[in-house]
C-alpha cells in the first residue's frame, strides 16, 4: 500500500464513520435533502478550497480568497445595482478582476521572494478594504437571471436538492483534480511544493507557476464569490469573515501536507463535506452550541497534522532501512 | 398543478387536524448583547413550558451559518422554524425551500425584505411605542405642574434612538407644561450617561431646575443616576427618571427609590410566537403579518424587586 495515500484514506474512513454515526442517531440525516444541502450550503467553501489545495500543494497559502468573496459579492451587486449590464457580462468582468489579483499577488511572491503568508495577508486586507469602499449596506440583488439560476436544480429521489451551485463546485472539484494530477502545470505545482529549488533544478518555471498557481486560487476565489452572491442574492462587505481558514482547514483535514508537495482535491472535497457533516449534526441535535463545530473540526486538524508527521517520520525510517541494506 | 395543490391542501387539512407543534427549530444570530443572550433563555423557557422539543442553533453573527441551519431544519422535518435574522436581505431561497416543505416560518425581532407570503408572522417591538409609554407616564406624573425635562439620547442616528426620541416627543405634544429643555447622547452606555448628566446639572443650576429626566435606554439611567447622587441629589425625588428596556440593574435602583419607571423592551418574542404558532396549527387561523409586542410600564409599584429577581438569571 502507498503510504502517501494513507491520510486520504483517513479522511475518506473518517467522513464514512462520522457520518454511519449520524445516520445512527438521526436516520433522516440519510437522505438526499441533507446530501444536496451539504453541496449547497458549501458550495462556496468546496470552490474556493480547490484553489487552496494547489495553493497549498505548491507550499504556499492564500488568504486573502474570505475577502475576495465578499469583494465579489458586493462588486456584482453593486455593478448590477448602478448599471443595466447582465449578470452574465458582469461575472466575466468579476472573474477577471480577481484572476489578475491573484496573480499580482504571485508575481510579487516570485518577484520580491517575499512569504506568502505577507503577500496574501496584505491582499486579504486590499480586497476586504475594497468592498468596504463599494459600500457598507448589504445590497440586496433584484435581477430576473439570478431568480432563474436560483431556481435551477434537479429534484432528486426525496425532494433534495442538486442545485447549480452544487454541481458547479463538483465540476470545480473534477477541473481540479484533472488540473493537479493529470498536467504539466499540476507536475510543476507538486514539483514546487518539495522545494523551489529542486522545481528549478527539475526544468520548472517556478516564476511563471507561482503567477499561475495564485491567479487559479483567484478564479475560484471570484467563482466562489458569484456562487455566494447566488447563495445570498445579496451583497455584504462583512460576509465570509474568516472563510480562508475554513478552506485551509478543509484542505488538511483533506489529506494535503501543509508544508506542500503532496495532496489530493478530491481529499479536499471530502474534508469540506465533512465539515459540514459536522455543523449539520449539530443543528439536527439542537441543544448542542454551534460552537462544537470549532472544536470537532479543531481535534480534526490536530489529528490530521498528528497524522502526517507520524507517517513522515514512517517513511523516513523507511528511507533508512533501504539506505542500510 | 391543480391536482398537486389539491393534494397538498389535503395533505395539510390531516396535518391540520393532528394539531400541534411538536419541535420547533430555532436559528439565533448569536449573543452579542445581554439583550440577544435573554431572548434565547426566554425562547428556551417557553418551549420548554409548552412541551415543545426546541432545536437552538447560534448563528455566530453568520448569514450562511444561518441559511444552514433553516435548510437543515427543513431536511430534519421540524414543525416550525424560528429566525432572527442577522441581516435583511437574501432570504428568498431558503424561506422558498421551507414553504414548499409546508414549514411554517416565524420571524423573531428583526425583518427581512422578502416576500411576506414567505412567513406566517414576524414579532417584534415598536420603538416609537415605547417611547410614547415612557413620555404618557411622565405626563401623567407631573399633573398639571411645569416640568423641564432632559433627554439622553442613544447612539445618534440609530434607529431605537430616532423612534425613541420621536415616542416621546408624541406623547407630551399636548402637555404645554412639559419642555424637553436639553438633549444630548449618551450612546446607549453607562459611562456616557454619566458624562452627559453631569454636564446637564451644572447647566442647569445644580440640577434644581430639572424635573425628570428621559433616557433612551437603562444603562444611561443608571450612569445619570450615578451622577445625580455625587451632585448631592436625590434621584427619584429630586429628578424623576424614566427609561427604556427593564433591565434586571434598573429594577434594583427602582427598589432603592433611586429610578420611577422604565418600559419592558421584552426578550419574550417567542411566546407569541409559539402562541400564533398554536392557533395556526389547530385550525389554520392566519395570524397578522406583524406582532407587535407589549411595551409594558414598570414603575416602583410593580414590585421590583420580583422583577430582578425573575431577570437576573436570564443572561442579560
Amino acid at each position: 500500500m502507498n503510504t502517501r495515500a494513507l491520510p486520504l484514506y483517513a479522511t475518506i474512513a473518517i467522513f464514512l464513520v462520522a457520518y454511519l454515526i449520524c445516520w445512527i442517531q438521526f436516520p433522516a440525516m440519510l437522505s438526499t435533502r441533507v446530501i444536496g444541502n451539504l453541496l449547497t450550503d458549501n458550495a462556496y467553501l468546496g470552490i474556493v478550497a480547490v484553489g487552496m489545495t494547489v495553493v497549498i500543494i505548491s507550499g504556499g497559502i492564500d488568504l486573502s480568497v474570505g475577502s475576495v468573496i465578499a469583494f465579489s459579492g458586493v462588486f456584482i451587486s453593486v455593478v448590477l445595482r448602478d448599471t443595466s449590464l447582465h449578470p452574465l457580462v458582469v461575472f466575466p468582468l468579476l472573474l477577471a478582476v480577481t484572476t489578475l489579483f491573484g496573480a499580482a499577488m504571485g508575481g510579487l511572491i516570485h518577484g520580491l521572494g517575499m512569504p506568502p503568508f505577507i503577500v496574501t495577508l496584505a491582499g486579504m486586507f486590499l480586497a476586504r478594504g475594497a468592498a468596504y469602499m463599494l459600500t457598507i449596506d448589504s445590497v440586496p440583488i433584484d435581477h430576473e437571471f439570478y431568480d432563474t439560476l436560483r431556481r435551477l436544480y434537479w429534484l432528486m429521489p426525496g425532494k433534495g436538492r442538486l442545485t447549480l451551485l452544487g454541481i458547479v463546485m463538483l465540476l470545480s472539484v473534477v477541473v481540479g483534480m484533472i488540473l493537479a494530477h493529470r498536467t504539466r502545470f499540476g507536475t510543476s505545482v507538486f514539483a514546487l511544493g518539495g522545494g523551489a529549488h529542486t522545481a528549478r533544478l527539475m526544468g520548472v518555471a517556478v516564476g511563471r507557476t507561482t503567477v499561475l498557481i495564485y491567479a487559479f486560487s483567484g478564479f475560484m476565489a471570484g467563482l466562489a464569490g458569484i456562487v455566494f452572491s447566488i447563495y445570498t442574492a445579496s451583497g455584504y462587505p462583512l460576509a465570509t469573515v474568516g472563510v480562508e481558514l475554513n478552506a485551509i482547514a478543509a484542505v488538511v483535514i483533506g489529506g494535503t501536507l501543509l508544508t506542500g508537495g503532496s495532496g489530493w482535491v478530491v481529499g479536499t472535497l471530502i474534508g469540506v463535506l465533512t465539515m459540514g457533516l459536522i455543523q449539520t449534526y449539530i443543528v439536527f441535535d439542537g441543544s448542542l452550541s454551534s460552537w462544537w463545530t470549532k472544536i470537532a473540526i479543531g481535534a480534526l486538524l490536530l489529528m490530521f497534522i498528528l497524522l502526517q508527521k507520524g507517517l513522515l517520520a514512517l517513511g523516513r525510517q523507511q528511507f533508512a532501512g533501504t539506505a542500510q541494506t | 398543478m391543480t391536482a398537486k395543490a389539491l393534494m397538498a391542501g389535503v395533505a395539510f387539512a390531516a396535518l391540520g387536524t393532528a394539531a400541534s407543534a411538536q419541535t420547533v427549530g430555532f436559528s439565533q444570530i448569536g449573543s452579542e448583547s445581554g439583550w440577544r443572550a435573554a431572548e434565547t433563555t426566554v425562547t428556551q423557557q417557553e418551549a420548554e413550558a409548552r412541551g415543545i422539543d426546541l432545536r437552538f442553533s447560534d448563528a455566530q453573527q453568520r448569514q450562511e451559518n444561518q441559511i444552514a441551519a433553516i435548510r437543515s431544519f427543513v431536511a430534519q422535518g421540524v414543525d416550525a422554524i424560528f429566525v432572527a435574522p442577522v441581516v435583511a436581505t437574501g432570504w428568498d431561497s431558503v424561506l422558498e425551500e421551507a414553504a414548499e416543505a409546508e414549514i411554517p416560518v416565524i420571524l423573531l425581532d428583526r425583518m427581512v425584505d422578502s416576500d411576506p407570503s414567505l412567513y406566517l408572522t414576524a414579532v417584534g417591538s415598536d420603538l416609537v411605542h415605547e417611547g410614547e409609554v415612557a413620555g404618557q407616564w411622565l405626563v401623567d406624573e407631573v399633573g398639571g405642574e411645569e416640568c423641564r425635562v432632559v433627554e439622553l439620547q442613544g447612539t445618534t442616528g440609530s434607529s431605537p434612538a430616532i423612534d425613541r426620541a420621536t415616542g416621546f416627543r408624541n406623547a407630551i405634544e399636548g402637555a404645554d407644561n412639559i419642555e424637553i429643555v436639553r438633549s444630548q447622547t449618551g450612546d446607549f452606555t453607562r459611562s456616557g450617561g454619566k458624562e452627559v448628566m453631569e454636564s446637564f446639572l451644572q447647566a442647569e443650576g445644580g440640577g434644581a431646575d430639572i424635573c425628570a429626566l428621559y433616557a433612551h435606554n437603562d444603562d444611561m439611567a443608571l450612569g445619570a443616576i450615578q451622577a445625580i447622587n455625587e451632585a448631592g441629589l436625590n434621584p427619584g425625588e429630586d429628578i424623576l427618571i424614566v427609561s427604556i428596556d427593564a433591565v434586571p440593574d434598573i429594577f434594583l435602583a427602582m427598589s432603592e427609590g433611586d429610578a420611577n419607571a422604565t418600559v419592558e423592551l421584552t426578550p419574550n418574542m417567542a411566546g407569541p410566537a409559539f402562541d400564533a404558532l398554536e392557533a395556526y396549527m389547530a385550525d389554520g387561523t392566519m395570524p397578522e403579518k406583524f406582532i407587535q409586542t407589549d411595551s409594558q410600564l414598570y414603575t416602583p409599584e410593580d414590585d421590583p424587586m420580583g422583577e430582578y429577581e425573575r431577570r437576573k438569571d436570564l443572561g442579560y
